[in-house]
């Protein structure tokens, strides 16, 4: 004991004090601050995902539309490579030395000891000739991926494409995706990425400090095993929609044919098409470009969604609308003096002096005289005010499934457009408008729009006498080949059957009477009922429009034909409505030579002089050969017997 | 004398030796982990748990030497202990191995030899014969100077290794001194020297001078009337000052590359994970993520998967952080706090101030690499190579450490025979 004995307690209370500091520092690290726990994961955690297999999509006969195909990425870890021969290597991958650098430093700045892309998809050929030398490159590997291939490269638009997800896609799937995954982008990839995608897998691996293998991590217990996507069964007949799309080539328009007895879509063409392979590999950025910047719009998926004024075929609509309201029934009679007038001094033409017609008559003949008066009296004579009537047959027309989305199995479908009463009502700054205000839409002009999807669809409805089923693309998904239910439900069109006989009977005259407008259609053994459309274009020549069914009994096949530019409806769309219709229900065309290839030949872009029986290869416009690099599907000539 | 007669382990105090054997044995098994490797046999010779278990063997034999020997024996040596260590000090400066750009290790055999960690003991008994024996005050100049002249030379010689984390050591024995009567001044004075430094490379000069100043003004106002306060207030804020000024030369001209950036990384004026930052950000990772109760026994990722260096020496607490936990942390510790203040238990039940320096010794070494070695592994002080007492693996750290120890229970042992 000295005097200096209290200065224990000092020393003491260092040590304490010194101890308490390190135990608060180790408290925060240890157990307030997350960070380091992540750390520790990121330091010896490798995810592998293992990419599940992308579900098939198959048509109607279980042909295939659209498999994967296996590519080769090549990978790199660069703290792993060793001394090299980089001229062989590059000349084995074809790429220069100069790219192989850049690549070299990219993955380098990345990181030494992770994996990154070196060069995307090898080919096949390209990583034969390279997987032999691989073992001497260090650092190097190879991994398998799968992407998607169209050997047919058919229905691009509706089979849509798949693309790596972007920072909106992955915020909107909850972080399901992750940088450089790929999700469906558009069409049916789309709507049905939740089946086609399948399960990732995840194997959760432990590396050491120099990112070796170190095993796994808890003996697996939080790895996961890749489940492959569902395979889906289209509904579409892959030869009928070749067949369509080689139709339709060099000309602007659809083509959507539907098994009315299901709302199965058989074949759905919308053109000027691309080959689906474009959007698939490394040219793909370039190849989008090139699309979208084409004149013609080949990305514009036009069965649902350009919207048309239907024309003629919209007396169809009418002419059972008003059976439905007792206006007309099969023994009216309207007299044609070649026109109708209407109002103070309205006048709608008609194309010829038709005289004394009935309802039969005037969907053969296709009178507009017949029906303006028939608005006429449904909009003005009911005993209702104008704008209620235009009310009451606006949502009758609706049940058509006209002026709303089908709901097909497809994102972007378009609507449509009946307008509203109000919208009338504003127009005109009154509601004391009548049927000479909006005439046009007797005959199916003005305001009006319908897309080639719902003509079709009309057409099931007549078909089916009076109900239809969605259309839609998909008609079994999975294993278990499911249907949505939503495609099993009858959807009434609001007509009773026996107000069809008539309009039926004058659309199978349209195409199988002499003086019928569609009669270059008919075909002897199948007896077709049609209607053709004229759509006046203010931008241009008139939209040739076609719908029919058949046969008439037991009907197997309606379709809608719409080809802009091309004039009468008579004239194109309804041969190519008639050589599809032989094509799906016979399988063979009956037609001479010439008939098929002065439709497969015609080039109806706008700018090119009317071609009816030789192709030109004179005045092709520089929009019209950049479709034709579009259409870098090779022709396919159709079987002619 | 007498009593070890009856029996050696007489009177020795069971407690520090319980504490002992408990830090020995959490070291092997954290070694053993820092190591581990499923494939091999548990005990594996030529592995560093292997090893470490001969050392442990050794130690406690030699532990045993030294109660059986006589407590007298070490203080008349003493000299000769001290003058054999500044000798090895020398030799190692000419032979010695270089080893992480210390020249710090003799070889002998396949056995590396660090006098540093001997030189310490050394020390510490000729400080306890000197003080004990002079009995005089450390006021005194005359007792001051060879006091500090023991301190100094092995101090000089370790600096020239360079070896900052032992000379750090030896400077921690001030705290011996400032218990056997050295003026607190020099305690405070070398606290504000740390923090001056400190301040001087975060901080522009200018700010810190007129800062002291300010104080300086400030608490002469406040101690007006006493005049010899005044004069101390104006002699330490003209050496702060200087300090100041020298701070850069000290910074630039005398630490090493590898040093200035250790210190630049804990006042974070660099920050550089993948280099000179690596293994402090890679220990604060394996000890952060241990969390709570730790990931268990040979359960840690980051120490088995080596992404922490030096993880069985210096880093050993990585492991103990990482599959322990802050529980694990908190015993470790604990453990440690409970020694070094039983440390100095004992020390003040020594009857001569003999024992009382040496115990004093032994606490401050302890003490000074406890905290260093863990403070660095956490972050909070640069990077100095100083092992763990008792955890870390080592042959030449574990023995001196056994020996310093035992030294002082042979002492305490002796302690009412002790003249």
């Amino acid at each position: 004991m000295n005097s200096f004995f209290k200065r224990r307690y000092i020393i003491q209370g260092i040590f304490i004090f010194v101890a308490l500091v390190l135990l608060g520092r180790l408290y925060y690290i240890q157990v307030v601050d997350d960070r380091y726990k992540l750390s520790a994961d990121n330091n010896v955690l490798r995810k592998l995902i293992i990419y599940p297999a992308r579900g098939v999509i198959l048509d109607r006969h279980g042909k295939v539309l659209v498999q994967n195909e296996p590519v080769y990425d090549l990978m790199v870890i660069p703290g792993q490579v060793e001394e090299m021969d980089t001229l062989e290597f590059c000349n084995l991958i074809k790429i220069s030395k100069q790219d192989f650098d850049k690549a070299f430093k990219k993955a380098k700045n990345y990181s030494p000891y992770k994996a990154s892309i070196f060069q995307k998809q090898l080919s096949a050929l390209t990583y034969a000739a390279f997987q032999e030398k691989l073992f001497e490159y260090h650092g190097f590997y190879v991994q398998n991926r799968s992407v998607r291939f169209y050997p047919d490269s058919t229905a691009a638009q509706f089979l849509g494409y798949i693309g790596e997800v972007n920072e909106k896609e992955i915020e909107k799937y909850d972080d399901f995706y992750g940088q450089g995954d790929y999700i469906g982008k558009t069409g049916i990839e789309k709507s049905y990425e939740d089946l086609l995608r399948g399960q990732r897998g995840v194997k959760n691996i432990m590396v050491d400090v120099h990112n070796r293998e170190q095993g796994s991590f808890f003996e697996g217990k939080y790895d996961s095993t890749a489940v492959a996507g569902d395979n889906l069964i289209s509904s579409l007949d892959k030869e009928l929609q070749l067949f369509g799309e080689s139709l339709m080539i060099n000309k602007i328009g659809s083509v959507v044919a539907i098994e009315p007895s299901t709302g199965e879509i058989l074949a759905s063409i919308s053109s000027p098409s691309y080959d689906p392979n474009m959007m698939v590999g490394r040219q793909r950025g370039n190849n989008y470009m090139k699309l979208l910047n084409n004149p013609f719009k080949p990305m514009f998926i036009r069965p649902i969604q350009a919207e048309y004024p239907p024309g003629s075929i919209f007396k169809v609509i009418n002419a059972l609308v008003a059976q439905e309201l007792g206006i007309i029934n099969p023994k009216t009679y309207f007299n044609c003096p070649g026109g109708y007038r209407y109002g103070r001094n309205g006048w709608m033409g008609c194309t010829h002096v038709h005289g004394t017609i009935n309802l039969e008559q005037s969907i053969e003949e296709s009178c507009n005289t017949y029906y303006g008066n028939t608005y006429n009296r449904m909009i003005d004579h009911t005993g209702l005010r104008p704008i209620n009537a235009y009310t009451r047959w606006r949502n009758m027309v609706k049940k058509f499934g006209i002026g709303d989305v089908l709901d097909i199995d497809l994102p972007a479908e378009r609507p449509g457009l009946i307008p509203t009463a109000d919208y009338y009502t504003k127009r005109f700054r009154n509601d004391k408008w009548t049927s000479s205000y909006n005439m046009s839409l007797s005959i199916g002009q003005g305001e009006l729009g319908i897309t080639p999807l719902q003509m079709a669809n009309v057409m099931a409805i007549l078909a089916n006498r009076g109900f239809y089923y969605k259309p839609h693309l998909i008609k079994a998904m999975g294993d278990k080949k499911i249907i949505k239910e939503e495609y099993t439900k009858k959807n009434d069109a609001g007509i009773q059957g026996k107000y069809f006989d008539a309009v039926i009977e004058g659309m199978s005259r349209v195409v199988n009477a002499p003086n019928g407008t569609a009669y270059n259609a008919k075909i002897n053994d199948i007896e077709i009922c049609g209607k053709t459309g004229t759509v006046q274009n203010p931008h241009g020549e008139n939209h040739s429009v076609f719908v029919a069914f058949a046969p008439r009994i037991n009907p197997k096949i309606a379709i809608a034909v719409v080809v802009e530019n091309a004039g009468y409806g008579a004239t194109w769309s309804a041969p190519i409505a008639s050589l599809m219709i032989e094509k799906y229900l016979k399988d063979t065309i009956s037609r001479p030579k010439y008939y098929t290839d002065r439709l497969l030949n015609a080039n109806l872009l706008p700018g090119q002089k009317k071609l009816y029986f030789k192709p030109s290869n004179k005045k092709d416009s520089t929009a019209a050969s950049e479709v034709k690099r579009v259409n870098a599907v090779p022709l396919i000539k159709p079987k002619i017997n | 004398m007498n009593n070890q007669n009856r029996s050696f382990f007489f009177n020795v105090d069971y407690i520090t030796i319980f504490l002992y054997l408990c830090l020995v044995a959490i070291g092997w098994f954290n070694i053993h982990a820092a190591v581990y490797n499923e494939d091999e046999a548990l005990i594996n010779i030529s592995s560093n748990s292997g090893k470490q278990l001969i050392y442990i063997i050794v130690a406690i034999i030699v532990a045993i030497i030294v109660l059986l020997l006589d407590a007298k024996f070490f203080l008349t040596l003493a000299p000769i202990f001290y003058g054999i260590t500044i000798l090895l000090l020398i030799i190692v400066l000419v032979v010695g191995r270089n080893v992480g750009g210390n020249q710090a290790w003799i070889p002998i055999g396949n056995f590396r030899l660090q006098p540093s960690e001997f030189a310490k003991w050394a020390t510490s008994l000729l400080l306890a014969r000197h003080l004990g024996v002079m009995n005089t005050k450390l006021s005194d100049t005359k007792t001051l100077l060879p006091t500090l002249g023991i301190l100094g030379l092995p101090v000089l010689l370790i600096v020239l290794q360079p070896d900052a984390g032992s000379a750090l050591v030896f400077i921690s024995l001030i705290l011996v001194l400032y218990r056997e009567g050295l003026s607190p001044y020099f305690l405070i004075g070398g606290a504000l020297m740390v923090l001056l430094f400190v301040l001087t490379l975060l901080y522009p000069k200018l700010y810190i001078i007129i800062g002291l100043v300010l104080i300086v003004a400030f608490l002469i106002y406040q101690f007006r009337k006493h005049r010899n306060l005044i004069t101390v207030f104006v002699s330490g804020l003209i050496l702060s000052v200087l300090f100041i000024f020298s701070v850069d030369f000290v910074y630039t001209s005398i630490l090493k590359p590898h040093q200035k950036v250790r210190i630049d990384l804990i006042l974070g004026k660099v920050n550089d994970l993948r280099g000179v930052g690596y293994n402090v950000n890679q220990s604060k990772i394996a000890i952060g993520s241990g969390g709570l109760i730790g990931k268990g026994y040979l359960q840690g990722t980051q120490t088995k998967f080596n992404f922490v260096p030096e993880q069985s020496t210096d880093f050993i607490f990585c492991t103990v952080g990482e599959e322990w936990g802050f529980i694990g942390s908190f015993v470790v510790i604990g453990l440690y706090v409970f020694l070094l203040l039983r440390i100095i238990h004992l020390a003040e039940r020594q009857r001569s101030s003999l024992g009382r320096v040496y115990g004093y010794a032994v606490a401050c070494i302890i003490f000074c690499h406890f905290f260093v070695n863990i403070a660095m592994t956490i972050g909070i002080m640069p990077v100095i190579g100083i092992p763990l007492p008792f955890l870390s693996y080592g042959g030449s750290s574990l023995l001196s450490f056994t020996i310093l120890l035992f030294t002082l229970l042979k002492f305490d042992s002796n302690r009412m025979g002790i003249s």
